[in-house]
Order: structure tokens, then C-alpha cells, then sequence
């Protein structure tokens, strides 16, 4: 009955944010806001730009790849440096350089890896750099698939927009006031933020001393679910009491991650002058959502295998290990699907710990490319990828040149989109194979047997598709899973973002062709299907060969242990 | 190319201003304002109510140790962190204890969780000695009593892991189960705002009003 609630409740508080906060984005992006104006324009002027100044998209990828490579740096120095620098009551050394430079892109690319324990390796001035991150990858994310949906919305331009103004206005306009209200519930609820160290206090009652790690955590919650970053103060994330202290707060999480991506279907639509259309993604993408959250929610609700085996066969409140009282079993696994349908990563249950069908749940939906609703912006340019090529496959059936919104779907654009949708099961799979091949690879996981190389398969899929989470028994902390890592999150990252900047390059030059009798209807019904099969089809059959040696064989050998 | 280095160098420095340190310090200056014992941990005087203790080790004289309280969820090591060494020897310093959050996996400070799997002989080797202390004691474990959280220091178990706890609390301490039965009730806390999350009893207010009634 809980669960019914919590659904309802969070149906209704995404619909409201899908229509609100999204035509507010598609206002804020069309400089139609100006209440911080105060505020934007000294940051122009100090950046030696203004909105009038428009960009080609060339420049625009320029001017992105730059920054990013900038904040990289600054960030990577200071993980390097944290031992010299202030904010550092527990006296933590430097970071490791491959370490360092493993975090920095995690962070970079809204992925959120953490191959550290972090209440044990960052310093608080270490952990406020990343928060920066977590404010700058998602605005990068938004900014991407705003040059995409200006592809569709302009006609015969040459510019795209300008990215200083875009990640400005989307920095403060957007991410910052609502990270801020929320981090006060947070707080409220009992997360914790202070910036003096650790705490020891003496029980009477058991005779025990605890030493308790804090640090300025409420305020990074919200940042880090709002932005689908995912990456927490503490080792293990959002199960923990100090970052996720009620099932308030879990709500409130899973309503956060949510908001932007779907939201962003919205601003689409109204952008391009079509909410119809966005409304048509929205409804794809809560079909893939749902699908997940049933199997996830049926198989969580199920006991534990282990536990069963051990001889507690009744487990009336679902498989528990690796799961926190004060969430339960539904909840948890809904954050789970939340988490991995986005790129978050965040945790509030130990993954590795699901019933195999829950596992096999957390993956697919990272396989899917993260499309559903996905990251921020990142999800939305991801989908318009798989639209596209779902109009290319329609436009086959029916015989016709492909459009979508009136413009015409020609073979660069197919070529585009096409690299875009291939480059990330490339990097998975080959990753994973280089990984189980090498004796570096092997010795990563905790768990033996299928379950093994369910981790390896499971770091992969999550690094490339900038999620974060992990199957957490694997060590990562190793040369090789740190350099492989590096590759999977960058090419992951950029070699999706910059074939999307081309494509809104190339798409904002091109005329709009007026609808006709024969034009292929891509808001109706009939689109959500094909675009559903698409996603389906290229991730599910690249990806079924893997799952079947992960959780599908786990789930199949009834009665084995590892 | 020149000019956007510069620009960038200008943002990440701006960003770093707004983000790295304001935002961080407005944060911390509302939370230490309105709400400051949150923002401190939640503290109590016997620990904070959002980490879970070590109880397994409290002396109980002419008990076996831990049975005059009420016991939380085991963490990675259990609370039973010597038995459970045994079977998971790869990541485990028996002396170090269960439940506090600073020797949870091995590893000095780290919140973690077992992440062994479903079908892992570790976890089910382990599950069968979790239930043995159990039986030792006199309980019937429940699923949460034998399974590790997600943070390894989870704070709350449920009303019914709490009344399976009865016989063990009740011989110990000389108590009759219908007072811890009702105890147990006062000390429930409901789900949040009617139907968000469980039912859930936070074990150290509930040791601490156990202390009250002996």
C-alpha cells in the first residue's frame, strides 16, 4: 500500500515538474529570464562574451571540449595538492596520480565513479571541488542537447547558440536555486553539514567508543542527485543515515534525479514548437522506466537465495542484505531504477547484493544508453539519437527520405546518430573482454562463480554510460581499473556528446520541409513503439550474449552457490 | 583556441567561487542556524541516533555478552565480528569489532557493505553462523537480523525484529515480555508522512529507554 503511494506521489509531483520546470528551462535557454540578470552580467563580461554573440557549432564543441579539459586539470591539481591546502581537519595526504586523474574524469563526465572510499581519501576542500563538478557536468550535459534541439528549432543557421551564455544561464537559472531549497529539507532531516572533522563519543549503555565521520554533506545530496551525478561524501552514498537520513529524504532523491531528465522532454518539445513531440519521447521513456521498475520491485520483493538456503525461507519483507530498515525493499528498488535509468549512480542499497533479476534490471537499464529518462541532457540527446534512427527505419518501410520536425534525415545525419548509438556497446564489450582476458581483469571481483563477472561487465556498462554505480565488490582501485576506466568514461562521454554537437550543427542549416499527406507521423502511438524497439533492439541484442553469462545464468541455477 | 582558454580559466575559477565555496558555506551557515543538531550528526549522549553501535559486545554479568540489550543489524564484520571472521577471511581484522562505522570493512573509517551476492557460498556460509548466534540465544532471527545493511551501520531495526529479540532481552534482564512488548510499541516510529519507507525502531533510543525501566 506504501508503494502505491510513493508511486502516486511521485507521478504527481513529476507531472507538475515536467510542465513547469520544463517550459521555465525552454525560458531560461531562450534568454527569456532575466531576474539574475544582475549576476550573469558580470560573469560575460568577465568571460569577454554576451548572448548576442552567437557561436558555429564547431566553436561551441570548441569552446566545451576547452573548459572541460580546464576544469580537469584544476581539478586533478587540487586532489593532488589537498594535503597543503585548508579544510582539512583529518589531515588526509594527497590523492594518488591515478587515482586523481580516474576521479577528476569521473567527475568531469557526470559519471561519479568513485574508486575511493571517500570519507576516507578526500579532504573537504577535495569534496567542494567536486561539487563543483557536480554543478558544471550537468550544465555541460543540458547545454549538449540544447544544440541538438536548436538543430531542429532553427532553420538555415549557421550559429547554435553560445555556450559561456548556455552553461551560465543553466548554472544559476536552473541547478543552483533548486539544490539550494532542497538541501535545506536535507539538513532539516538530519543529513549533516559542518565542516568540523570527525566526532568520538563514548556510549555508557554497550561501553563502546564510536569515531563518527562527517563533513559538509546535506548540501551535496542535492547536487548530486538534481545533476544525476551521483557521487557522495561517504563510501557507501545514499545508504548511508548522514547523506539519506529518512525515507523522506529517499523520495525526495529519487523525485530530484527524475525531474530535469524527463522535464527536459518538455522543453524540447516547446522549443522546437511541438510539445506533442516531447510528450511522444516522455511516453517511450516511462515505458522502458516501468518495465524495469515492475521486474526490479517483483524480483527485490523476493528473498534472498542465500538467505533462504541458510535457513530463513520466509523473508516476508524481501531480500534484505545490503538494504537499510527504513527504506524497504519497493523503495529501494525503485531508487535503484531511478538511478540507473539516469546516469546518477547514486545508492541507496548495496547493488551487488540484488536478487540476480535486480541486477540484471540495474544493467539493462544502463545498457539501454541510459535513455530513460536518462542524464541531464544526456538523456535527451540519447533518445533524440534512437528517434532519429527510428525514423530512418520508418522512412525504409515506407519508402520515403526520412524528416523529423521537418527536417530531412540525410545520410550524414544517419552516419551521426548511427556513431553515436554504436560508440558506447563498442567500449562496454570491449572493455569487459580485454578485462576477463587479463589476469589484472580477474583479479578485480569479490564474488565468484557468474556473479564475477557480472562486477567486471557491470564497471563497464556503468563508466561508459557515465552512471557511477558499481556492483561494489569489485576493486577498482587498481592500475588497470583505473586506466581502463579513464578510456571507458571518456569516450563514453565524448564520443556520444561531440557526433551530437556535429549533428545540431549540421541539422540547424538545413531548411524545414512542410509536413505532407505522406510524411511519417513521429507523435503518435505508433512512434513511441518504434522508438521503444529500436532502443531495445540495439541494446538488448548487443548486450544479451553478456547478460546471459552475468544474471541471467545466476538466476537460472536454482540451488548452486558460488 | 587562445581566447577560449582563457575563458575557461575564468569560468573554472568562477565556478570553483560560486560552487566549490559559497554554495558550501551558505549551506553550512543555514544548516548551523536552523537546524544545528542535525547538521552536527544528530548526537546524542550515548552516540548518534543516525549510526549504529556495536551492541554485541555489551557485558551483561551471568549473560552471554550483548543479551541485555537489544541488537542492532550485523554490519560487514557482524556484530559478531570474531565469528563471522572465519568464513571471510579476505577482508577481515577479528579484534576490530562490528558496528562502528570506523572499522567496517577493514578499512579505518569507511561506511561498506558486504556486496557479496545472491548466490554466494560466503554469504550463505555466514547467514548459517549469524543464525547460530542467534538460535544460542534464545531467538528466532528474522530476515534483518541475519542480513547486513547497506551502509554496514544501519541504526534501525523493524518492531518485529525487535519483539524476536524479546526472549533474549526478557531472560537477561528480568524483564516480562509484555513490558518489552510494549516498550517496543512506544518506541516504533512510524512510516514517514503515512506511507513513505517502514515502520522502524531506532535501536539506540530503544536501549536507551530499556536502560530506563531496569
Amino acid at each position: 500500500m506504501g508503494f502505491t503511494w510513493t508511486i502516486v506521489a511521485l507521478i504527481v509531483a513529476l507531472g507538475l515538474t515536467w510542465r513547469y520546470l520544463g517550459s521555465y528551462m525552454a525560458a531560461v535557454f531562450d534568454g527569456r529570464v532575466h531576474f539574475l540578470g544582475w549576476v550573469e552580467r558580470p560573469i560575460y563580461r568577465a568571460l569577454g562574451t554576451s548572448p548576442e554573440h552567437e557561436q558555429t557549432w564547431k566553436r561551441y564543441a570548441g569552446s566545451l571540449i576547452i573548459f572541460s579539459g580546464v576544469s580537469l586539470g584544476l581539478t586533478y591539481l587540487i586532489f593532488r595538492i589537498q594535503g597543503s591546502l585548508p579544510l582539512n581537519p583529518q589531515h588526509l595526504g594527497a590523492v594518488p596520480p591515478a587515482l586523481s586523474f580516474n576521479t577528476a574524469v569521473s567527475f568531469l563526465t557526470n559519471t561519479n565513479w568513485q574508486a575511493y572510499g571517500g570519507e576516507t581519501t578526500m579532504s573537504y576542500f577535495s569534496q567542494m571541488t567536486l561539487v563543483v563538478q557536480q554543478f558544471v557536468s550537468p550544465a555541460v550535459g543540458i547545454v549538449a542537447a540544447l544544440v541538438l534541439v536548436r538543430g531542429f528549432s532553427r532553420r538555415n543557421s549557421s550559429t547554435i547558440g553560445n555556450f559561456w551564455v548556455d552553461l551560465t544561464r543553466c548554472l544559476f537559472y536552473i541547478l543552483l536555486p533548486i539544490a539550494f531549497i532542497a538541501g535545506i529539507i536535507f539538513v532539516g532531516q538530519g543529513a549533516v553539514e559542518t565542516l568540523a572533522g570527525t566526532v568520538s563519543i563514548h556510549d555508557a549503555l554497550n561501553g563502546v567508543t564510536q569515531t563518527i565521520a562527517r563533513g559538509p554533506i546535506g548540501f551535496m545530496e542535492p547536487i548530486k542527485q538534481l545533476g544525476t551525478n551521483g557521487g557522495g561524501f561517504l563510501n557507501q552514498n545514499g545508504a548511508t543515515p548522514f547523506e539519506n537520513p529518512t525515507a523522506l529524504t529517499n523520495w525526495l532523491s529519487i523525485y530530484l534525479i527524475l525531474s530535469i531528465p524527463f522535464a527536459l522532454t518538455y522543453t524540447f518539445g516547446k522549443m522546437v514548437g511541438s510539445i506533442r513531440h516531447g510528450a511522444t519521447l516522455l511516453v517511450a521513456m516511462l515505458v522502458i522506466f516501468g518495465s524495469f521498475l515492475a521486474i526490479t520491485s517483483y524480483a527485490e520483493h523476493q528473498g534472498n537465495p542465500a538467505v533462504a538456503a541458510a535457513g530463513i525461507v520466509s523473508q516476508p519483507t524481501g531480500n534484505m542484505e545490503g538494504k537499510e530498515v527504513r527504506f524497504g525493499d519497493t523503495a529501494s528498488a525503485l531508487y535503484g531504477v531511478t538511478s540507473t535509468n539516469t546516469s546518477t549512480g547514486s545508492i541507496d542499497t548495496a547493488y551487488d547484493s540484488l536478487n540476480p533479476m535486480g541486477g540484471f534490471s540495474m544493467l539493462g537499464g544502463m545498457m539501454l544508453g541510459e535513455v530513460s529518462p536518462g542524464g541531464t541532457g544526456s538523456g535527451l540527446y540519447t533518445i533524440l539519437l534512437m528517434a532519429i534512427i527510428a525514423v530512418f527505419i520508418g522512412g525504409l518501410m515506407i519508402g520515403r527520405t526520412p524528416e523529423y520536425l521537418g527536417k530531412r534525415i540525410q545520410a550524414k545525419e544517419i552516419k551521426l546518430a548511427g556513431l553515436g548509438v554504436l560508440v558506447m556497446p563498442l567500449i562496454v564489450l570491449i572493455l569487459t573482454g580485454i578485462a576477463v582476458s587479463v589476469h589484472a581483469g580477474r583479479i578485480g571481483p569479490l564474488n565468484a562463480g557468474p556473479h564475477g563477472f557480472s562486477e567486471i561487465l557491470y564497471a563497464f556498462t556503468s563508466q561508459a554510460n557515465n552512471n557511477g554505480s558499481a556492483f561494489g565488490g569489485i576493486s577498482a582501485n587498481t592500475p588497470f581499473y583505473n586506466v581502463a576506466g579513464v578510456i571507458d568514461l571518456l569516450v563514453g562521454r565524448f564520443g556520444v556528446m561531440i557526433p551530437v554537437l556535429a549533428l545540431g550543427g549540421a541539422l540547424a542549416a538545413k531548411q524545414v520541409v512542410p509536413a505532407g499527406l505522406g510524411t511519417f507521423r513521429t507523435d503518435n502511438t505508433m512512434f513511441v513503439g518504434l522508438v521503444v524497439g529500436v532502443i531495445v533492439v540495439v541494446g538488448g541484442l548487443t548486450f544479451f550474449p553478456a547478460l546471459a553469462l552475468g544474471p541471467i545464468v545466476e538466476q537460472l541455477s536454482h540451488g548452486k552457490f558460488f | 583556441m587562445l581566447i577560449n582558454l582563457r575563458r575557461s580559466i575564468v569560468m573554472a575559477v568562477i565556478a570553483m567561487a560560486f560552487f566549490g565555496f559559497i554554495y558550501a558555506f551558505a549551506g553550512t551557515g543555514v544548516a548551523q542556524l536552523f537546524f544545528k543538531s542535525q547538521a552536527d550528526g544528530s548526537i546524542t549522549a550515548n552516540g548518534s541516533t543516525l549510526i549504529g553501535q556495536n551492541w554485541s559486545a555489551t557485558k551483561c554479568p551471568g549473560h552471554p555478552l550483548g543479551s541485555c540489550v537489544f541488537q542492532g543489524r550485523p554490519d560487514d564484520l557482524g556484530p559478531y565480528a570474531a565469528v563471522i571472521c572465519a568464513s571471510n577471511a579476505k577482508n577481515c581484522t577479528p579484534s576490530s569489532g562490528g558496528d562502528n562505522p570506523l572499522v567496517a570493512n577493514g578499512v579505518n573509517g569507511e561506511s561498506a557493505a558486504t556486496n557479496l551476492g545472491p548466490r554466494s557460498k560466503v554469504l550463505l556460509a555466514d547467514t548459517k553462523e549469524l543464525i547460530a548466534y542467534w538460535n544460542a540465544r534464545g531467538v528466532n532471527p528474522t530476515p534483518d537480523l541475519v542480513t547486513t545493511s547497506g551502509s554496514g551501520y544501519d541504526p534501525d531495526i523493524t518492531p518485529v525484529d525487535a519483539r524476536a529479540e524479546i526472549p533474549m532481552v526478557a531472560k537477561a534482564t528480568g524483564i516480562a515480555p509484555a513490558t518489552l512488548d510494549k516498550l517496543i510499541t512506544r518506541e516504533t516510529q512510524g512510516e514517514e508522512l503515512g506511507f513513505l519507507g517502514s515502520n522502524y525502531i531506532d535501536v539506540l533510543q530503544l536501549n536507551e529507554a530499556l536502560a530506563k525501566l531496569r
